[in-house]
């Protein structure tokens, strides 16, 4: 067996029989599932009917609102107009009612504009007073319309809605709604790309550090080349986290499964809209559906699968072979962190960029200019690759993210091969450009 | 081809501090060659060198008539000075992986585990992990990570750190008989007692340079200053006293012995000592008569300190 091989093969076994290796397998995995269950089931709660209660003195709104009264509805209204207002402001302070709408007498519409208020101990949601403000809004416009004797009916047919296909030109017809899609899936990769590097990034600085207190690296590097023994530990961790990875999407997915049948997500329609109605509306959305699975496989799947395992590879050596070299440098892992800021930095802007920049233009300045920068191109790019980028831009990305690859490699392999042998102080960035050189 | 190892003029140099100034050593086969110096003489730097941990800036390392290269790393055994294993790893596995690295095949690391553990009487810990066992217990799986791969250099770093003095004996006893089966050892230390005993050559390296090198009694007889301790008894010492002072340097000595005689240190300068018996034995009962042999120590102490 040749001695890369060995190394790698000891430090996956090294990794995955670690007992917090073994935990975090299993039981992330359940926290996740069981987070998500909690929230769903939470959600899914149904929230008290809050009654309000409507003091209507002009008698003109009272119907708007007590014609919206349904067993759905967050809020029902009761119409106490006949009651009187100072007994209903009382009974607020009892609980009988969530809060009051007090409508007084107004001479014109426009009267009514700034006199109507709302009464109640807590203050109510923002959305619900804008429900309430557009009900009492666009009664008063009909009564506008009534007065200035314009036919109510005839405005109601001018009013139209339109409804804009996007449709590519190569002629298929696309769905709103897939930018999305697109976002997440190039998202989603580039986060699980994030991750990664932080995570087993981390893992790697730790085993080095570990060697390097133990005392072992001596004995180690007597026998193979320090940078053997880096490659062999960053490949290794990688694979025990690939094997963590798989891990989790095999016991993740199962469990979603087993969740989704055990809580009984409803997916069908509801029993009271007639067998007519709901075979129009499954057609409907099975027609949706279905232009939504066409358009998934109309994205270029090959492009995205290939690109994340190259900005994978790329992304995680690169980062991973600066942890490796940190860890060389420092004695414990407190040490570790002044020289661990520049390398989060570029991962959290690379995550923002593709979040705030790439969704609004995948194929703006900004988006492709940190698409070729190395330390985000992984991130970046992969969120890009869904809206299609231009074969020469992910060639130039490429051939930059790998170039710096092998450079940093080549500097952290020199920094790992000072550092692992300077025991009991913690290095300046001084001193670490002055081991480029030895 | 009767050396082992050449070193020829290496120079090592972190930033402007200079580690090693063209130092050249040559061990004979089959020796057990004694690296001294003070700390930070360069003695660490040299032997990182050996073991092609670092590589020299100049000069060149001819290891068994062959330029140092990578293969060598397997002929090579050496135990650091600063040492240890992987404290969650269990001992039998470690020692297989270590020997493995030195380009032995599982099955033959192996069987040298077994041999080694059946040697030094320590078969049960073969499922232990590190952290589970001493630090003089862990000294010994070092010991045998160092030899197992039967190298023909064996380089020890202050190899009895550690070590009670039942267990130094019995590494000093292995070591012994690691030379017997034709290995050759160096030996970096700062225990001139341990030199004295098991030594037959030494360099001594101060500040970067190389000062002496040798055969050990070849080294003590460039030093030796022919010097001799004296007992006498007499019955006249004034008259003892005046005779001697009168051709020699003389002080007093300090050495063991039952009598009640007068001691002396004489240095002889140009006579034989015949010279010196002859006025002795005119004048008294010799008792004691000794060449003064420096001890490594002292020319360790002599040399440094110049």
């Amino acid at each position: 067996m040749s001695i890369i091989s060995l190394i790698i093969k000891r430090e996956f076994i090294a990794k995955v029989r670690n007992k917090s290796f073994i935990v975090m397998t299993f039981l992330s995995p359940l926290l996740f599932v069981g987070i998500a269950a909690f929230v769903g089931y939470l959600s899914s709660m149904k929230a008290d009917t809050k009654r309000i209660a409507i003091h209507d003195e002009s008698g003109l709104f009272v119907k708007e609102f007590t014609s919206k009264n349904d067993v759905k509805s967050e809020y029902k209204y009761l119409d106490l107009s006949l009651i009187d207002l100072k007994f209903l402001k009382d009974s607020i302070a009892n609980e009988s009612y969530q809060g009051l709408l007090y409508i007084p007498k107004a001479n014109s519409t426009k009267d009514f504009e700034n006199k109507i208020q709302f009464i109640s101990n807590n203050s109510p949601s923002i959305s619900f007073i804008e429900n309430i403000q557009d009900i009492v809004a666009s009664k008063l416009t009909k009564t506008n319309l009534v007065n200035a004797h314009l036919d109510t009916l005839a405005i109601k047919n001018a009013e139209s809605k339109v409804n804009i296909s996007l449709t590519k030109a190569s002629g298929e017809e696309s769905v709103k709604g897939l930018n999305e899609i697109k976002i997440g899936i190039g998202g989603a990769f580039g986060y699980l790309i994030m991750m990664f590097i932080i995570i087993y990034g981390n893992m790697v600085m730790r085993s080095v550090i570990e060697e390097k207190t133990s005392r072992i690296v001596e004995i180690i590097i007597s026998s193979v080349k320090p940078f053997q023994l880096m490659m062999g530990k960053i490949i290794g961790t990688a694979l025990a986290g690939l094997l963590q990875f798989f891990i989790w999407a095999i016991i993740g997915l199962s469990l979603m499964f087993a969740a989704s049948v055990f809580f009984g997500i409803n997916v069908g329609p509801t029993a009271r809209i007639s067998p007519e109605l709901m075979q129009a509306a499954q057609q409907e959305m099975t027609g949706t559906a279905q232009m939504y699975i066409k358009e998934l496989w109309n994205l270029p799947i090959a492009s995205i699968l290939i690109g994340f395992v190259i900005y994978f590879i790329g992304g995680y050596f690169l980062y991973s072979s600066f942890y490796a070299a940190i860890g060389a440098a420092v004695d414990n892992q407190t040490d570790s962190q002044q020289f661990l800021l520049p390398i989060i930095m570029p991962l959290m802007l690379s995550v923002y960029v593709g979040f705030f920049t790439v969704i609004n233009d995948p194929h703006g300045t900004i988006a492709v200019i940190f698409s070729m920068i190395p330390l985000t191109s992984p991130i970046v790019m992969l969120m890009r690759i869904p809206f299609g980028v231009p074969l020469w831009q992910i060639a130039i990305s490429v051939t930059l993210l790998f170039g710096t690859f092998f450079s940093v490699v080549w500097f952290a392999a020199k920094i790992y091969r000072v550092g692992i042998l300077m025991y009991g102080k913690k290095p300046t960035w001084n001193e670490l450009y002055r081991w480029l050189k030895y | 081809m009767s050396n082992i190892l050449e070193v020829n003029k290496v120079v090592k140099q972190y930033g402007d501090y200079v580690a090693l100034n063209e130092v050249s050593l040559t061990v004979p086969k089959g020796s057990i060659y004694g690296l001294l110096g003070p700390n930070g003489a360069g003695k660490t730097s040299l032997i990182r060198i050996i073991n092609q941990i670092t590589l020299p800036d100049s000069g060149e390392i001819i290891l068994d008539g062959e330029k140092l290269q990578p293969k060598h790393v397997q002929y090579i055994g050496y135990l650091p000075e600063e040492r240890g294993l992987y404290n969650t790893m269990k001992v039998g596995e470690q020692c297989l992986y270590l020997a493995q690295m030195k380009g032995l095949s599982k099955a033959e690391a192996k069987k040298q585990l077994e041999y080694w553990f059946d040697r030094l009487e320590i078969q049960g810990w073969w499922n232990k992990k590190i952290q589970e066992l001493s630090k003089g217990m862990a000294q010994k799986i070092q010991f045998v990570v160092c030899v197992l791969h039967k190298p023909k250099l064996l380089i020890f770093d202050e190899p009895f750190s550690g070590f009670d003095p039942v267990n130094a004996t019995i590494i000093k006893d292995e070591i012994l008989a690691l030379r017997e089966e034709g290995a050759t050892i160096i030996f970096s230390t700062h225990r001139m007692e341990s030199v004295e005993e098991l030594c037959d050559h030494i360099a001594l390296i101060h500040k970067s340079n190389k000062l002496i090198e040798g055969k050990l009694d070849d080294v003590k007889r460039q030093f030796k200053a022919n010097s001799f301790e004296v007992g006498i008894l007499s019955d006249n010492v004034e008259g003892l006293m005046y005779a001697i002072t009168q051709k020699f340097t003389v002080g007093p000595a300090n050495f063991k012995s039952l009598n009640n005689e007068l001691k002396l240190e004489i240095q002889l300068g140009n006579a034989t000592p015949n010279e010196l018996l002859n006025i002795l034995t005119q004048r008294g009962q010799v008792t004691h008569f000794v060449e003064k042999i420096p001890s490594v120590n002292d020319i360790f102490i002599q040399t440094v300190t110049q």
